[in-house]
């Protein structure tokens, strides 16, 4: 018989408890890789922007618009290889709880400047050809069951009326921060309120660079060519601007922690407890093994064993379930966390955690066990 | 006859160590629960707060916030023309024009904010009387000056008395700093709505907001306003507009509660089950002279199940002490709805507390059933015999 069986037998004896004490440790790891994700999920959007893009915007704010005027100038300057703009549509499919981002793009000029916008060529060229034409991640095409061709409604708030796409592409985000995006043509808005004062405008600039080590010279030499307009610029690395989405939620990330170390603390307490009560109620037979000759060291590996043996497959559940969830359903937070994932850093995290549960829950009884007097504990088998 | 509660008691406390690392589990959930309810309704208090009631809100029709409404002056006009409006002592009709704009600002910490931008016409002081100038003095009319509610005032960079604020191509002197009630007034800067327009968005308002000299008199200002074709807007309720604002963070905020601790209880009510299992089983032969004796079967189930029920209340109640602390934190957000920044406290309400403590007994009642259940279902001769 080896330590192995002996393991699997202790811990088969009470299966109630040990199912009991996995599923805890199990909840406990999915919650804890949940909210992990969220806050990995949201800095990796940011992380994987380009380096080789400027996001320009009004300096007041992101609500506020650019001239359509300054994209010659632009172009211009020294280090900008392409230039294109988008502006955010704002528009609601059916009602407010369906969120995901719309842009408005002059897709001619957006598509060769963000090559993780992945779409074919046959879908591509549709959408090109077709003025109320739209091009929709792949995940937000499956959460609402579109199929290409189809006729899709959105009520505009800030271009006020009902706006009827047809779907004419769907893409591949090649990276986070496309993921749940829906484009439609700044062309269409413009034809569609030809005369309005908001068209005279775009949302934001997007520039290509040559060299991501011009970065901040070219942000500067923008913006201080609008220093003293009507509406000044404010230039910086797409990742910078993604960035500023993030922090614009203040501490949430602070606050995912906190909980994420409460869930954490929580089920170490319980099950240290319960493996503290098993080992309790063997001392007796803890005491019959060191009388045939197991010495403490073995004992200790025992009781380790054990606790480990629930962690790791409370462990394995929690992130099976987790994976499992963000597979099965584009699980996105009404729109607001596109592309859930969970990163590797987040699979090492939870691994260390087990490791520090199993070390903690087995060191109490492996410890009370390894200075166990064998005579004391006999005399309780009565 | 019924086993004293007493019994139960002196039960837990000979194993201290289980009790309170059950207990301890326990608290834990519910801190995390008080503590993200407490989020959530300090976020909803801070927008309810921001409505008076009697006050009237009018937006462009179909706009979902301020920033996406706009009303021209004749617009403006004709709603300040209609009979109901209160009346200042010198007959002018209590009415603001609001010029509405988020500006981008960086906050002490150096991360981004949106801080809304308020342009008020002299009137919006008495519209919404909870605005109290707190340092300094109120902007005057006709020059480039803003007051800041103390709730940024602290949290977003250069807002102190006497620092200069740029909009567009216009510097402005911040002249003093207000509260309004905790309300979402304190997370914005105000200014004179002619100053504003100058260097935001030209000549239209976002919002118009008035005092009823009579607040039942509202459905008839909503039908005629609402009937008038030179409009072509929608009117709120000022609180109910504000209430509005916060549903979509408040529902966030609440799903996320529920569906967390929710999750951690499961595992908790797991550590109950495993502890009271435990528990029951140290007792066979105690329990089963408690059935010879003559104690019902019930009466044993009940005591089990006190027992747990204390130590999830124990649990829960340190759970809650614990969570006080965290009342009246100021913490800061964007709500997506408006885009703006907002400024609130943490509140643990009456409510809140009483929803964790419950919470904490079901928990226990959950873990505690089928373990009190075997215990008090056990065959006598069989436990008394020994193993």
């Amino acid at each position: 018989m080896t330590l192995a069986t002996l393991v699997g037998v202790n811990l088969r004896r009470r299966l109630r408890r040990t199912l009991l004490t996995v599923l805890g440790v199990a909840v406990a790891f999915f919650l804890f890789v949940m909210l992990r994700s969220v806050i990995t999920t949201l800095n990796a959007s940011a992380e994987m922007s380009s380096a080789t893009r400027l996001v320009a915007r009004n300096q007041i704010g992101i609500v506020f618009p650019l001239p359509i005027s300054y994209g010659n100038r632009l172009r211009a300057v020294e280090g900008v290889t392409a230039l294109t703009w988008a502006n955010w549509f704002g528009g609601l499919y059916v009602d407010e709880r369906n969120f995901f981002p719309q842009l408005a793009i002059d897709a001619e000029s957006y598509l060769p400047l963000h090559p993780e916008v992945q779409v074919d060529a046959a879908q591509r060229q549709a959408f090109l050809a077709d003025r109320t034409g739209a091009l929709a991640a792949r995940s937000l095409v499956e959460r609402f069951g579109w199929r290409l061709g189809q006729t899709v409604t959105l009520r505009g708030t800030i271009f006020e009326g009902e706006h009827r796409f047809t779907l004419r592409g769907v893409f591949e985000p090649g990276s986070p921060g496309f993921d749940g995006v829906f484009f439609l043509h700044w062309k269409y808005l413009q034809e569609r309120y030809r005369d309005a004062e908001y068209l005279q405008n775009v949302g934001w600039y997007i520039l290509g660079i040559r060299n991501p080590a011009d970065a901040p010279r070219i942000a500067r030499a923008i913006d201080a060519l609008y220093e003293n307009s009507a509406a000044a610029t404010r230039t910086e690395t797409e990742q910078a601007f993604q960035h500023s989405f993030i922090t614009m939620y203040g501490n949430v990330s602070l606050y995912l922690n906190l909980i994420g170390m409460a869930v954490v603390f929580a089920i170490l307490l319980v099950a240290a407890n319960t493996m503290a009560m098993s080992a309790r109620e063997r001392f007796a037979e803890i005491a019959v093994l060191k009388t045939l000759g197991f010495g403490d060291g073995t004992v200790l590996a025992l009781v380790l064993a054990e606790a480990g043996a629930i962690a790791v497959a409370g462990l394995l559940l929690g992130l099976g379930g987790a994976g499992l969830l963000f597979n099965l359903r584009d699980l996105s937070f009404g729109g607001m966390i596109p592309g859930m994932s969970v990163a590797g850093e987040t699979v090492a995290l939870a691994a260390g955690i087990a490791l520090l549960l199993a070390l903690v829950s087995g060191a109490v009884p492996a410890w009370q066990s390894a200075r166990l007097q064998v005579v004391q504990a006999l005399r309780h088998v009565a | 006859m019924k086993i004293p509660l007493v019994y139960s008691l002196r039960s837990l406390l000979r194993r201290p160590a289980t009790a309170a690392a059950t207990a301890g589990g326990i608290a834990l959930v519910v801190l995390t629960f008080v503590g993200m309810l407490a989020l959530a309704s300090g976020f909803r208090a801070a927008m309810i707060e921001t409505g008076r009631p009697g006050n009237v809100t009018v937006l462009r029709a179909g706009s979902d916030s301020e920033m996406m409404s706009g009303l021209t002056r004749e617009q403006a006009a004709i709603v300040r023309a209609l009979p109901h409006l209160a009346r200042a002592a010198d007959g002018r009709p209590l009415l603001t024009g609001d010029v509405y704009v988020v500006a981008t600002r960086e906050r002490t910490d150096g991360s981004q904010a949106h801080v809304p931008v308020r342009g008020v016409s002299g009137e919006a002081f008495q519209v919404r009387d909870q605005v109290r100038i707190v340092a300094g003095r109120r902007f005057q009319p006709g020059r480039p000056e803003v007051i800041v509610g103390r709730g940024i005032a602290e949290r977003i960079q250069g807002l102190g008395l006497g620092e200069t604020v740029r909009f567009g191509q216009q510097d402005f002197t911040v002249v003093g700093h207000f509260t309004a009630r905790g309300s979402a007034f304190e997370s914005e800067v105000w200014g004179e709505n002619e100053q504003m327009m100058a260097v935001f968005r030209g000549p239209f308002f976002q919002s118009l907001t008035f005092r009823l000299a009579d607040p039942a008199a509202f459905d008839a200002v909503k039908h005629t306003l609402a009937a008038d074709p030179r409009l072509g807007v929608d009117v709120y309720r000022e609180a109910d507009f504000f209430a509005g604002q916060s549903r979509l963070l408040t529902t966030v905020l609440r799903f996320l509660a529920v569906f967390v601790t929710s999750i951690m209880a499961v595992g908790a009510v797991f550590g109950a089950i495993n502890t009271m299992d435990a528990l029951v089983g140290y007792r066979t032969r105690e329990v089963a002279l408690l059935l010879t004796l003559g104690f019902r079967p019930r009466s044993v189930l009940a005591a089990f199940l006190f027992e747990a029920l204390l130590l999830a209340l124990v649990g829960g109640l340190a759970g809650v002490l614990l969570a006080l602390p965290i009342n009246g934190i100021t913490t800061s957000t964007t709500n997506m709805q408006s885009f703006a920044e907002i400024v609130f406290q943490f509140r643990v309400t009456p409510a809140i507390v009483g929803t964790g403590l419950l919470f904490a007994a079901t928990m226990g009642l959950l873990g505690g059933f089928l373990p009190a259940r075997r215990a008090s279902r056990q065959v006598i001769a069989a436990a008394l015999r020994g193993e």
